[in-house]
């Protein structure tokens, strides 16, 4: 008994959320556009291409130490957007903001729309946010395929005794759920490695695999906390090409912190860069890169070095 | 890099189901035929209940990662429950009273349970402590629990189910196999099924179940209820089927001790474990007590033994928690792979 609200499993991955594709434009298409979303004051976010994501006057201290100072930050629907920053320059600290793990002490997350003092983390999948964890999140006692499915238990509406006899809608929803984490591990490249136990893999199929829960969701938007730490040159372009896919493909919009700041020109869109939990530049990847208090602060004295090379 | 592969392609796959299905036709089919009273009465029947009260402690504290002392009284409760439906209900079959005592039992877990919403590991356990003392000192305090009777022992009823005794060793061992099955069965397919996978997330993960969407609260409470159910049930088969007669003090901390001593020795977030454990810590005193009969004579007296019981059973779980941290289920598994690729091998 197929049911409505999950069609879209057995349905071609190709026509996952229409509508995200008709939101986002290419972003080759609207440099400047972009540009005049991010000056605006964010009480003006009601209008049709309003970002998907906005924050306002955002600052976090934790006792006497100020985490975030005043941040605005806008981020348009289909777009790779980083954060970038030294250590300890509050990118962690804004992403927890934006999935609710911390409540900031000042400020606004608008998300679609609706304003949130706090967003609420139990119903963040619900509104169509997932994220992954600096340090790895998964499920350690499940397979890697399990723990793509568990990306979809939100979803789930049998209970447990529907599971346990195998009547109602829980057989559907456990086929559903299969088949398109399965479809998730296809796209990612991992259908080889689906029945292993996910704490056996090394650390870079890891995070391929929170890559793989975060987006079985479909989500449309996805807070990537350091994709890429810790992994070898070729593994981080492979997951940079991974996400650039998943944008691609699901029209989702990213927003991601990383270390790398090679990869993260190549990656972005728009790149906004922290410094001591201020923002101190919010623009493209080749304006940042010659943007002198970006190179005072982030990438060092290296004010000679004007094509970023070996940074 | 062919011998490698050839490994696992060429050890027999046999059905998963296989192995359970023996077994049953076995317990079924022989043992009644060829079991002494003896094995029934001190062997089988407290085997039995304390390998259910392993599996309900296991979806507990194996899969969803609670940590839990409570498990006596959760027993108590339901031995207690099944009791009074049993005295107090008239017409009511036998096996709704047990039903009954389960959903009791479930609805004082889910009260206990209510701390692990905001405590975790150490401190949950000790506030699951409460369960076991009050539990324990109500069924004391209150002699209406027990009917009245002076020291707070109640008698099990006859055992029949619709009409059909099954008051001898036998009976019993039928009767508490029949109910453990059942449940281990569903047990199973709980942990097999969606709910039982938000179990692991919540215990390996709880931040990143919280925001895929996971309901962390309403699942640990589940947690609680499903485990204290089947711990409920276990309690009305080691009073009913097993002891006959019991009182609230059989339930104190030790017994809940020994149930999180079968799981961790049988293997956490494992249901086959819970029957090792349960079987070696059934058996286990029995053979010292023979062995130090043998071996010491008189000295071994039943002070001795008690003792000797502690310390060896002491040291095994330290061994164990060294040695092989997934416990007896995992020490199986590695020795059956061996003994089958040698088999291959040959």
């Amino acid at each position: 008994m197929p049911l409505p609200n999950y069609t879209l499993g057995v349905m071609d991955a190709s026509v996952y959320a229409p509508e995200v594709f008709a939101r986002g434009l290419p972003s080759d298409q609207r440099p400047e556009q972009s540009f005049e979303y991010a000056a605006k004051p964010a009480g003006s976010i009601a209008d049709a291409a309003s970002p998907l994501l906005a924050l306002q006057g955002i600052s976090l201290s934790f006792g006497g130490v100020v985490a975030l100072a005043d941040i605005d930050l806008s981020v348009l629907s289909g777009e790779i957007r980083a954060i970038i920053g030294p250590n300890g320059a509050g990118k962690s600290s804004l992403i927890n903001v934006i999935s609710g793990v911390y409540r900031p002490d000042r400020g606004h997350v608008h998300l679609d729309g609706t304003s949130y003092a706090q967003v609420p983390t139990q119903r963040l999948a619900h509104l169509g946010v997932a994220r992954t964890f600096q340090n790895l999140a998964l499920f350690k006692g499940l397979s890697v395929l399990d723990n793509v499915a568990s990306g979809l238990a939100y979803k789930v509406r049998s209970n447990f005794a529907g599971q346990v006899l195998g009547i109602g809608r829980s057989r559907g929803e456990q086929r559903d759920s299969r088949s398109r984490a399965e479809q998730i591990l296809e796209f990612l490249h991992l259908t080889a490695i689906r029945d292993r136990l996910v704490g056996t893999l090394p650390y870079g199929l890891q995070k391929r695999v929170e890559l793989a829960r975060a987006l079985v969701a479909e989500p449309r938007l996805l807070l990537l906390d350091e994709p890429m730490a810790g992994m070898t040159a070729s593994e981080k372009s492979e997951m940079a090409a991974f996400v650039r896919a998943a944008r691609d493909r699901f029209g989702t919009t990213v927003v991601l912190i990383e270390h790398d700041v090679g990869v993260v020109m190549g990656l972005s869109d728009r790149i906004a860069v922290l410094d001591y939990g201020r923002k101190i530049a919010d623009a493209t990847p080749d304006e940042v890169r010659n943007d002198q208090r970006v190179i005072d602060a982030y990438l060092g004295v290296a004010s000679d070095n004007e094509d970023g090379a070996g940074i | 890099m062919t011998a490698i592969t050839g490994d696992f392609a060429s050890v027999p796959v046999l059905p998963k189901w296989l192995a359970p299905v023996l077994l049953l036709a076995f317990a079924y089919g022989v043992v009644p035929l060829i079991g002494s009273s003896y094995l029934f009465e001190a062997i089988l029947l407290p085997f039995l209940a304390l390998s259910l009260a392993g599996v309900g402690l296991n979806i507990l504290t194996g899969y969803a990662g609670q940590v839990s002392l409570g498990s006596a009284a959760f027993m108590a409760a339901g031995a207690f429950a099944a009791y009074n439906f049993n005295l107090r209900v008239e017409g009511l079959p036998l096996i709704g009273s047990i039903f009954l005592a389960g959903i009791v039992a479930a609805a004082i877990g889910v009260v206990f349970g209510l701390p692990s919403l905001r405590l975790k590991g150490f401190y949950l356990a000790v506030s699951t402590l409460a369960a076991q003392f009050f539990v324990q000192w109500a069924l004391t305090k209150f002699s209406w629990f027990s009917n009245n009777s002076a020291s707070g022992v109640i008698d099990a009823p006859r055992l029949s189910i619709s009409g059909f005794a099954l008051d001898g060793a036998i009976g019993r061992y039928l009767f508490a196999l029949t109910i453990v099955t059942v449940l281990t069965f569903l047990a199973y397919r709980l942990v097999s099924s969606q709910t039982g996978r938000n179990f692991i997330a919540i215990r390996d993960n709880e931040t990143a179940a919280r925001i895929i969407g996971i309901p962390v609260l309403k699942t640990k409470l589940l947690a609680f209820a499903i485990s204290s159910f089947i711990i409920g049930v276990a309690g009305v088969i080691w009073a009913f089927a097993y002891l006959r007669t019991v009182e609230p003090d059989g339930f104190d901390l030790d017994r809940s001790f020994q149930i999180l001593f079968i799981i961790i020795i049988g293997g956490l977030a494992s249901i086959r474990g819970a029957f090792f454990g349960a079987a070696l810590i059934v058996v286990f005193p029995l053979a010292l007590s023979r062995l130090g009969g043998f071996l010491l004579g008189d000295l071994f007296d039943s002070g001795v033994l008690d003792m000797s019981q502690r310390i060896v059973l002491g040291a095994l779980i330290i061994l164990f928690l060294i040695l092989e941290p997934d416990g007896l289920v995992a020490l199986w598994d590695r020795v059956r792979r061996r003994l089958l690729f040698a088999w291959q091998s040959t």
